[in-house]
């Protein structure tokens, strides 16, 4: 870990670490580090610290104790210190507004544990938890993404692979594969299924809202040894260096479209359009951002695309392209 | 010994302070303080004084729950300060193993985001408590979140220590930028968004706003807890109504073999139609929607009825075609 931190988040960590080590006499340093997020030599820097630190008086029984021969840490004569401070508002809020989201996951069945350790926090934490009260996340599913939830959790459940009717919107396809489930994920309120695909053999993301149908078959569904939860950013859907890019210029009543696609760049024009740069690996499906668009966004480049647009919105008109 | 770095000696001064506070059963006096804690002693008066406020503050930002009390009822001006121990202390939390997997979903759930950071560190906290992890997942059910909008932080200070707000936004639609000063009420994660829900002061009205659209700097008033939030305030309940409900209407679209899947997903009835196209019906479907949805599918959809729609449909595909004029300067 290499951010900066300041002397207050340090002394936060202090009061954190001097009971936990408390409670893991002659824990190894590495171990320790890890736990705290930091390396070997600013536990032991930390150490150092500690024991030059201690009650009124400052003689040598007032200090604490802190020692870590052959990577083996001991601390000792800390009572003052040796639980941990109460949650803080952040730290409060972090655990309550994530646990209300999972407990608001439709047809969850650890409801009662999520329920049992929210009170719990709640009673522990106090002020701090109620003041939670005014951050949420809504996590909601309709009908249809419940249904395909409830199944896709119990193939998850007993390991056995599923069939999907899937709808490639971008491509305006629907497809059939069969999947190994992986997990799923509630990203910023989105359902997901990570899964690892036959059909593409590889691991693929799937929205639950453009699941049209899916079974449970009998087939062992573990997934291949290759197959890892990927790290997901904002966005889940990220565009290759390899794909095409393409400049539009857009009206400002379309500018949803540099907020609602991964975008390289924005200019923004003295009238309020914007110059918007994105890669699609799918011109086709471009294109029918366009026309969906209805004029509120012309394709400055490629003029391959251009001609594309153009083309398809004559046919569409009856007119002789 | 090297003498240790400015921060370091800084982490020092505070933990012996702390401890200080948290060992004495009486309250001690600012000047008692000073002859107790190693670094104050060596110090100027004056910068004594200034150190000791500033430290006060960041032990009670770190949540440190520093009293000040009167040390004699008979002399009741001079004041003391202590912790105590009952305050400070996190209370014994005994989780049992299913609610602590919870617990560890939760705090994964900030990884990527803002809350990162303090997450990570209330995990940490319930584990020197005495809990131990528990890596075991919850039927595979993973939330994330990400709080990539700038202005994130500081719009949840002011909407947790209920603090006035002002700052730039852009509207939707034409985008017009405008100055807000608002009574922030809550923060909302919704379908991949988040909303601040707030009273307008200008406009003395509730108000949506999305945070990705808050620009530049957002500024805190000096005072907080200067109003009050509506009793019983559905955040989402407006965020929800704020996104407008728009007439349905029924309609047939045309569509050419194997497209439009969107629309026929919602269709109520598909028959065949001439040369070979489908005809799908649709009970109930926004009219704006439709018109994106059918002029998206360029060449292979049509409107077939409400005749408007129809007529809708192909103005903007003629918006599509003077957009892409020839003549005009790229």
């Amino acid at each position: 870990m290499t951010t900066y931190e300041s002397a207050t988040d340090r002394l936060g960590r202090l009061l954190t670490m001097v009971p936990w080590l408390m409670r893991h006499q002659g824990i190894d340093l590495a171990e320790a580090a890890a736990t705290f997020g930091v390396d070997e030599a600013q536990v032991v820097d930390d150490l150092q610290l500690l024991f030059v630190c201690g009650t009124p008086g400052h003689m040598p029984d007032d200090l604490i104790e802190a020692s870590w021969e052959d990577g083996k840490v001991y601390v000792g004569n800390a009572d003052t210190i040796a639980h941990p401070l109460r949650l803080g508002r952040d730290e409060a809020l972090a655990l309550v507004v994530a646990l209300r989201a999972l407990a608001a996951v439709p047809g969850i069945e650890e409801h009662d544990a999520i329920d049992r350790a929210l009170a719990k926090l709640e009673s522990a934490a106090g002020d701090a938890a109620r003041d939670a009260a005014a951050v949420s996340v809504a996590v909601d599913a309709d009908g249809h993404e419940q249904e395909v939830l409830t199944t896709v959790r119990a193939g998850l459940r007993t390991h056995r692979r599923l069939h999907l009717r899937y709808l490639v919107a971008s491509r305006d396809e629907s497809t059939e594969r069969d999947v190994d489930p992986m997990r799923v994920l509630n990203v910023d309120g989105r359902w997901y299924l990570e899964a690892w695909c036959h059909r593409a053999e590889d691991q693929r993301m799937f929205r639950l809202d453009r699941v049209e149908e899916v079974s449970v078959l009998d087939e062992d569904g573990t997934p291949p040894q290759q197959a890892r939860p990927r790290a997901v950013g904002p966005g889940v859907f990220r565009p290759s260096p390899d794909d095409e890019t393409v400049r539009l210029h857009v009206q400002p009543q379309a500018a949803w479209v540099a907020e609602q696609f991964p975008v390289d760049g924005v200019e923004r024009q003295p009238d309020g359009s914007l110059l918007v740069d994105l890669r699609t690996a799918d011109p086709s499906w471009l294109v029918r951002l366009v026309w969906r668009l209805g004029g509120q966004a012309r394709v400055v480049s490629p003029p391959r695309l251009v001609e594309l647009v153009r083309d398809g919105a004559r046919r569409a008109l009856g007119d002789p392209a | 010994m090297v003498r240790p770095s400015p921060a370091a000696a800084k982490t020092e001064r505070l933990l012996n302070l702390t401890i200080c506070l948290l060992y004495t059963r009486q309250p001690l006096s600012k000047s008692r303080i000073r002859t107790l804690v190693p670094h104050y002693a060596d110090s100027s008066d004056e910068a004594f004084d200034r150190m000791f406020e500033r430290d006060k503050d960041e032990l009670r930002e770190l949540g440190v729950p520093l009293r000040t009390e009167v040390i004699d009822a008979f002399f009741d001006d001079e004041v003391g300060y202590r912790v105590d121990q009952r305050e400070y202390r996190l209370p014994e939390i005994d989780f049992t193993p299913d609610e602590l997997a919870v617990v560890g979903l939760a705090s994964r759930a900030w990884s990527q985001a803002s809350l990162a950071g303090p997450a990570a560190q209330a995990l940490r906290k319930l584990q020197a408590a005495g809990l131990e992890r528990d890596e075991a997942g919850v039927s595979g059910i993973e939330p994330l979140l990400h709080t990539t909008e700038p202005a994130f932080e500081q719009v949840r200070r002011a909407v947790l220590t209920r603090t006035p707000l002002r700052f730039t936004y852009r509207g939707g639609g034409a985008g017009v930028v405008t100055q807000r000063h608002v009574h922030p009420w809550a923060l909302t994660s919704w379908h991949g968004r988040w909303y601040l829900t707030a009273h307008d002061v200008d406009r003395d009205a509730p108000r949506v706003f999305r945070l990705d659209r808050v620009e530049g700097t957002v500024t805190l008033a000096r005072a907080s807890g200067t109003y009050t939030v509506p009793a019983g305030h559905d955040a989402r309940a407006m965020i929800t109504t704020s996104q407008g409900t728009e007439e349905t209407v029924r309609a047939r679209v045309a569509l050419r073999p194997g497209s439009g899947h969107t629309l026929r997903r919602r269709a109520s009835e598909v028959t065949p139609g001439e040369d070979g196209w489908d005809v799908v019906l649709l009970d109930e479907v926004s009219r704006s929607a439709l018109v994106a949805d059918v002029t998206g599918l360029g060449p292979a959809a049509r409107v077939l009825e409400p005749a408007e729609l129809t007529a809708a449909v192909r103005d903007r595909l003629r918006a599509v075609l003077a957009a892409h004029d020839e003549q005009e300067a790229p």
